[in-house]
C-alpha cells in the first residue's frame, strides 16, 4: 500500500525525468544556499531570480535553450549587484530593488507580446517540473556538477570571505573577486533551477533548506550535508504528494521544504525552540551565543 | 632588484597617507621598525591608530607612499601580515569551531584548492595549546567569553607564522588572566623574528612592554626608542597637553 503510493508514480518516464531533476537541483541549491543564508544574501538572492526573467523570455521567443539566455542576465546582474555594492551612493538595497523590479517587468512586457501570453508566462514563472526532458535534465546535471566542483574547490577561499573579509583582504586575497564568483554560482544555481519550480519560487529553496540545517548543527560541513539532503527531500516529497493531490509540483515542493523548516525550527536538538525552552528552565546557559560588547570603540 | 639604499631589513613606511572618505586623513607617515622591535602607536581617539593599522594591513588603500618589508611591497608578502583589530568583524553565527577558525590563518601558505593537512592541523592545535585553549578547539566561536575569543584571533595569529602583527586596542576590557596570556603572545612574535604593532590607550603597557613608540596625531609627532621618547613633552604634544605625567 504504502510501496504502492510511493513507487507506483515513477513508472511513467515523466516522473522519473522530474524526480532526477528534483534531486539535482535539491543537491546544487541545498549547498549553495548554505552560502546565501551565511551571508544574509536572501535579498540578492531573489533579485537575481527575478532579474533572470527576461533572459528566459528572450531566448523563449526567439526559440533557443532557456539557460542561455537566463544565465547571461543572472551573470549581467551579477556584476551589476558587485559593482553597486562597491559604490557607496546608492544604498546596496535600493539599487537592488530598482533592478530587478525593472529585469522582472521587462520580461512580463515582452512575454505579453507573445501568443499564449498567459499561459507561457505561468510555466515560466513556476516552472514545469512533469516536463522537463531528457535533454533538460541531462543539462542540469551537468550545470549543477560544474557549480559544486567549484563550490568545492574554493571552499576554504569562500567560507573565509564569507566569515571574516577583514582577514581575508588582509592576507591578500581577491575578495572582490571571489564574492563575484559567488554571485555568479548562485546565478547558475538559480538557471539551473528554473524548470523545476520556476523564478519565483526558486528562492525558497535556496533559502529554506540551509536554514533549517544550520538550526541542527554548528559545523558547516555538516550544515552543508544537511541543508543538500532536506532540499532533495523536499524535491522528492513534494512531488510526490503534488502527483497524488493532484497540486501545482514547485508550489508544494516550496511547501514541503517549509514544513521541514518548522519542524527544525521547533525540535532542533540545540537551537529548537523545544531545546531552547528546556535549556533555560533547567537554567542550563552554557555560555551559548554569548556575544562580547567591547567597550570604548574607538572610532577611528 | 631593489635600488633604495639599505633599508632591507624590518618594516619601512615612507610618506604613507590613508584615510576614510574625503574627512580624515592620516599623512607623512614615515618610520622604520626591525624584526623583534613592539611598537606602540599612541594617540588621542582621532589620532588614526586605526586608519594606520588598517593601511598596513591592506584593509584601506593606500593613498600615498610605501610600506615595505625587507626591501619587497608588505603586500606582496601579505600572506604573512596578521591583524587582530580590537572587535573582530566576522560573522559570529557562522558555523566554525575555533580549531576552524585558528586554521584560516594556514589557508595562504596551504595555497588553492588544496584542504589543510595534518600538520596544519597540529600547527592549529599547538596555537590554541598557548592560548590557553586547548582541548576547546572542537567548540563552536560563540561559545566562548570575549576574552577566549580574543585568543583564538591570536591563535589564528600565531598559526600564519607572521612576520608583521597587527594588534589593535589588544588590552581593552581584558583580565589578568587574559592579559598574561597576551604578554606571551607578544613576546613570542617578537621572539620569533616579527614586528609587533599595536594601537593602544594603555599607557603603562607601552612603557613596560613596547622597544618603541610611534606617537601619532593625524601625523607623525615622534618616533623613537620607548625610554627617549616617551617624555612628558612628546606626550603633551601627542595628547595635546591633555596628559598628566605623574612622577
Amino acid at each position: 500500500m504504502i510501496g504502492e503510493y510511493l513507487l507506483d508514480p515513477f513508472d511513467y518516464p515523466f516522473m522519473q525525468r522530474a524526480l532526477a531533476e528534483v534531486i539535482i537541483v535539491g543537491v546544487v541549491c541545498g549547498l549553495v544556499g548554505c552560502f546565501v543564508v551565511l551571508r544574509g544574501m536572501a535579498f540578492i538572492g531573489d533579485a537575481l531570480s527575478h532579474t533572470v526573467f527576461p533572459g528566459v523570455v528572450l531566448s523563449y521567443i526567439a526559440g533557443r535553450s532557456i539557460l542561455i539566455g537566463a544565465f547571461v542576465f543572472g551573470v549581467l546582474t551579477a556584476v551589476g549587484v558587485a559593482l553597486v555594492s562597491r559604490t557607496r551612493r546608492v544604498s546596496e538595497d535600493s539599487a537592488i530593488g530598482v533592478i530587478f523590479a525593472a529585469f522582472f517587468a521587462l520580461g512580463v512586457v515582452l512575454i505579453s507580446r507573445h501568443a499564449g501570453f498567459q499561459r507561457d508566462l505561468d510555466s515560466l514563472l513556476f516552472g514545469n517540473v512533469l516536463a522537463v526532458s531528457r535533454t533538460d535534465v541531462v543539462v542540469t546535471a551537468v550545470i549543477g556538477a560544474g557549480i559544486v566542483a567549484i563550490l568545492f574547490a574554493l571552499l576554504k577561499e569562500l567560507t573565509l570571505v564569507a566569515f571574516d573579509p577583514t582577514m581575508a583582504r588582509t592576507a591578500g586575497y581577491p575578495v572582490f573577486a571571489l564574492d563575484m564568483l559567488l554571485l555568479v554560482l548562485i546565478a547558475a544555481t538559480i538557471v539551473a533551477s528554473l524548470q523545476a519550480v520556476g523564478n519565483i519560487l526558486i528562492l525558497a529553496l535556496l533559502v529554506t533548506p540551509p536554514a533549517a540545517a544550520r538550526l541542527l548543527t554548528d559545523h558547516l560541513g555538516r550544515m552543508m550535508a544537511a541543508s543538500a539532503a532536506l532540499a532533495v527531500a523536499s524535491g522528492v516529497v513534494g512531488l510526490l504528494v503534488s502527483y497524488h493531490a493532484d497540486t501545482a509540483a514547485g508550489g508544494t515542493i516550496v511547501l514541503t521544504a517549509t514544513t521541514m523548516f518548522a519542524a527544525c525550527l521547533v525540535f532542533a536538538p540545540n537551537h529548537g525552540l523545544v531545546a531552547t525552552r528546556l535549556q533555560s528552565r533547567h537554567g542550563r546557559h552554557h555560555a551559548h551565543h554569548y556575544h562580547p560588547i567591547e567597550e570604548d570603540a574607538d572610532i577611528n | 632588484m631593489n635600488s633604495n639604499n639599505g633599508d632591507r631589513s624590518g618594516l619601512v613606511l615612507e610618506g604613507v597617507r590613508a584615510g576614510h572618505g574625503s574627512s580624515f586623513e592620516l599623512a607623512g607617515i614615515s618610520f622604520r621598525a626591525s624584526r623583534g622591535d613592539v611598537v606602540g602607536l599612541i594617540g588621542p581617539n582621532g589620532a588614526g591608530k586605526s586608519t594606520l593599522l588598517k593601511a598596513i594591513a591592506g584593509v584601506l588603500p593606500l593613498r600615498a607612499g610605501r610600506i615595505d618589508f625587507e626591501g619587497r611591497p608588505l603586500r606582496q608578502q601579505a600572506e604573512h601580515v596578521a591583524f587582530v583589530p580590537q572587535r573582530e568583524d566576522v560573522n559570529w553565527d557562522f558555523p566554525v569551531s575555533a580549531l576552524d577558525v585558528v586554521l584560516m590563518g594556514r589557508y595562504r601558505s596551504i595555497g588553492w584548492l588544496r584542504r589543510p593537512g595534518a600538520k596544519d592541523r597540529e600547527r592549529a592545535e599547538e596555537a590554541l595549546r598557548r592560548m590557553g585553549l586547548e582541548g576547546m578547539g572542537h567548540r563552536h566561536i560563540s561559545a566562548f567569553s570575549g576574552g577566549q575569543q580574543q585568543r583564538i584571533f591570536l591563535a589564528r595569529a600565531i598559526a600564519q607564522e607572521p612576520v608583521v602583527v597587527l594588534l589593535d586596542e589588544p588590552f581593552t576590557g581584558i583580565d589578568a588572566q587574559n592579559r598574561q596570556i597576551l604578554h606571551q603572545a607578544i613576546d613570542a612574535f617578537a621572539a620569533s623574528g616579527a614586528v609587533v604593532l599595536m594601537a593602544t590607550h594603555d599607557l603603562e603597557e607601552v612603557s613596560s612592554r613596547c622597544t618603541q613608540v610611534a606617537c601619532l596625531n593625524q601625523r607623525l609627532v615622534a618616533f623613537g626608542p620607548t625610554k627617549d621618547t616617551f617624555t612628558e613633552e612628546v606626550l603633551r604634544e601627542t595628547f595635546g597637553g591633555r596628559v598628566v605625567v605623574l612622577r
